[in-house]
């Protein structure tokens, strides 16, 4: 990361936010600047505690948080070298996420804004990566947003501040919880992601053909939850043509996976190029890859080849504002603070699903009861 | 309580199961969902909250990352949650998954994390890959589940 900790060489405009996030395993806070300035920015990250379960345990996340962000929020304050009168708003993770985590986020954030007589803003996880692209550059209104996380799968249009269309999402897993779950049934370790990374760097992508979800259907949604039963089928034969699974059986198995997640996510990117395309009715658009996904260089460099084959400009914020952060629900709050500075939050409670597409199907339709074929 | 194999020789199979019990569940049932990683458990649970809801095309997202999903039923709710990440059967009730216990049906994969008392009174499906009790390799869909509750259900589920 290099914005946090490079020292401003302009004088920072206010307004100024602070941001918190608790949503899942990282505790972290950030103030930043009207100017796009990050004044301070510090992430403690819990993975270490998690690992032996293999996940985020929700109530050890909890505790975490509440033994930390006392002390990030001070941290961050004295890193930006205000007081706490000198913060115009104060932004929080508010959903969707762990309510254990979350609650003692908000809870920090209203106490903070509240003390400081500021208002306080209830920030979408999930909007904090769809904005965070424009902390970094200055891209306009409307833009594609890709968001692949651990949660999360989504192509969204985005058209201004709190104005997303979902264009399409996952119908089961997570392309997070994808690399989780193969890491997981291979024996590598926990986040997944970078273990999968790591051994798909050193295979051969071509040895072993995993199945393809959806691709070549029209729409823009996505389905991962038939890899898990592939990989565990692959492995198993490889034991048993073998008698374990070797190292290098392992890693050429990570890059057929990583293959498959490349093309699903290029096949279903390009569905919605097209859909978006004929929307806002412009040629050069620009597409934005945000989450923690975003991360893997080689799933980043497919996506990027698709923006530029389909004339799109292509931009991911670094990698350390693609991860959670909070310098992006710091940006998120100013951007709702500026679009209306008469906002206050303050009595918007946690909540563990917040589909930031409020015109989206919801995701239950009440129907009558009756057989079903 | 009474017991039920099944062979299901595709995943429409399997869901049809599913579809099919779910018709047949009343609130403060509780379904147990064993089987490895890749069994299918999710997606017997899809199939069974899409026919509850009477909904073909209900979005039902993997709920590990959320822990629970909650589903507004017609008559009830639904609740399928995914304790994979819970190492303490206390936890279950920081999940609220308590409140609406007895109102409510629900699905719960890897329920070793739940509480004793959950345990005794909840009926298990267990998925278990075909190909392991002797089906031939490449029956990539077929599943056994065997469904493990009371003899009504398991007698609804027979005819």
């Amino acid at each position: 990361m290099t914005q946090a900790t490079e020292t401003p060489d302009k004088k920072p405009q206010r307004p100024f936010v602070l941001g918190i996030e608790t949503s899942c395993d990282e505790t972290a806070a950030a103030i930043v600047s009207a100017d796009k300035q990050i004044l301070a920015h510090q992430v403690l990250s819990q993975i270490d505690d998690h690992s032996e379960y293999g996940g985020v345990v929700p109530e050890i996340a909890a505790r975490q948080h509440i033994s930390n962000l006392d002390h990030l929020v001070a941290g961050v304050l004295k890193d930006a070298n205000i007081s706490m009168a000198d913060l115009d708003a104060v932004a929080a993770t508010t959903g969707p996420g762990l309510v254990g985590g979350l609650m003692v986020g908000v809870m920090t954030a209203k106490a903070v804004a509240r003390a400081a007589g500021k208002p306080y803003v209830a920030v979408n996880h999930l909007e904090g990566h769809a904005l965070t692209a424009r902390l970094v550059e200055d891209i306009k209104f409307p833009y594609l947003l890709l968001l692949v996380s651990g949660g999360h799968c989504q192509l969204l249009s985005v058209s201004g501040v709190g104005k997303y269309k979902r264009l399409g999402t996952t119908i089961d897993d997570a392309v997070g919880e994808a690399f989780d779950k193969t890491a997981k049934l291979l024996g590598l370790g926990y986040p997944g992601g970078p273990a999968v990374e790591k051994e798909a760097v050193k295979g051969n992508p071509t040895r072993f053909k995993l199945p393809r979800p959806l691709i070549g259907k029209p729409g823009c949604d996505f389905s991962f939850s038939g890899l898990k039963t592939a990989v565990r089928r692959t492995a198993e034969a490889c034991v048993k043509e073998r008698g374990a699974l070797y190292a290098d059986d392992r890693a050429d198995i990570c890059a057929a996976f990583q293959t498959t997640i490349a093309a699903c996510l290029t096949n279903r990117l390009k569905n919605a190029i097209k859909l978006f395309r004929e929307e806002a009715g412009t040629d050069t658009l620009p597409l934005v890859v945000a989450g923690g996904v975003a991360a893997n260089k080689y799933l980043r460099a497919e996506l990027q080849k698709t923006a530029l084959d389909n004339n799109m400009t292509f931009h991911a914020p670094p990698l350390a504002l693609c991860t959670d952060n909070g310098a992006m629900i710091a940006w998120a709050g100013m951007e709702r603070f500026l679009d209306d500075p008469s906002i206050d939050d303050f009595e918007m409670a946690p909540r563990a699903r917040w589909p930031l597409d409020s015109t989206a199907i919801p995701l239950v339709g009440k129907g009558k009861k009756g057989a079903k074929a | 309580m009474a017991q039920i194999k099944i062979h299901c020789n595709s995943q429409t199979e399997t869901e049809g199961l599913a579809a099919k019990l779910a018709q047949i569940a009343k609130p403060g049932d509780l379904f147990a969902l064993t089987g490895d990683l890749g069994a299918g458990k999710s997606t017997f649970a899809r199939a069974f909250i899409r026919s509850l809801l009477d909904s073909p095309e209900a979005e039902v997202p993997s709920p590990t990352f959320t822990l629970v999903q909650a589903y507004e039923g017609p008559d009830y709710p639904v609740y399928h949650a995914d304790l994979y990440r819970l190492h303490d059967p206390e936890e279950v009730y920081d999940l609220g998954l308590d409140d609406e216990r007895t109102e409510a049906v629900m699905l719960i994969e890897w329920p070793d994390r739940l509480p004793e008392e959950w345990l005794q009174e909840a009926s298990e499906i267990s998925l278990v890959r075909a190909e392991k009790i002797g089906g031939q390799q490449g029956d990539d869909e077929a599943r056994t589940v065997t469904i493990t509750s009371d003899d009504n259900t398991i007698m609804a589920l027979d005819e």
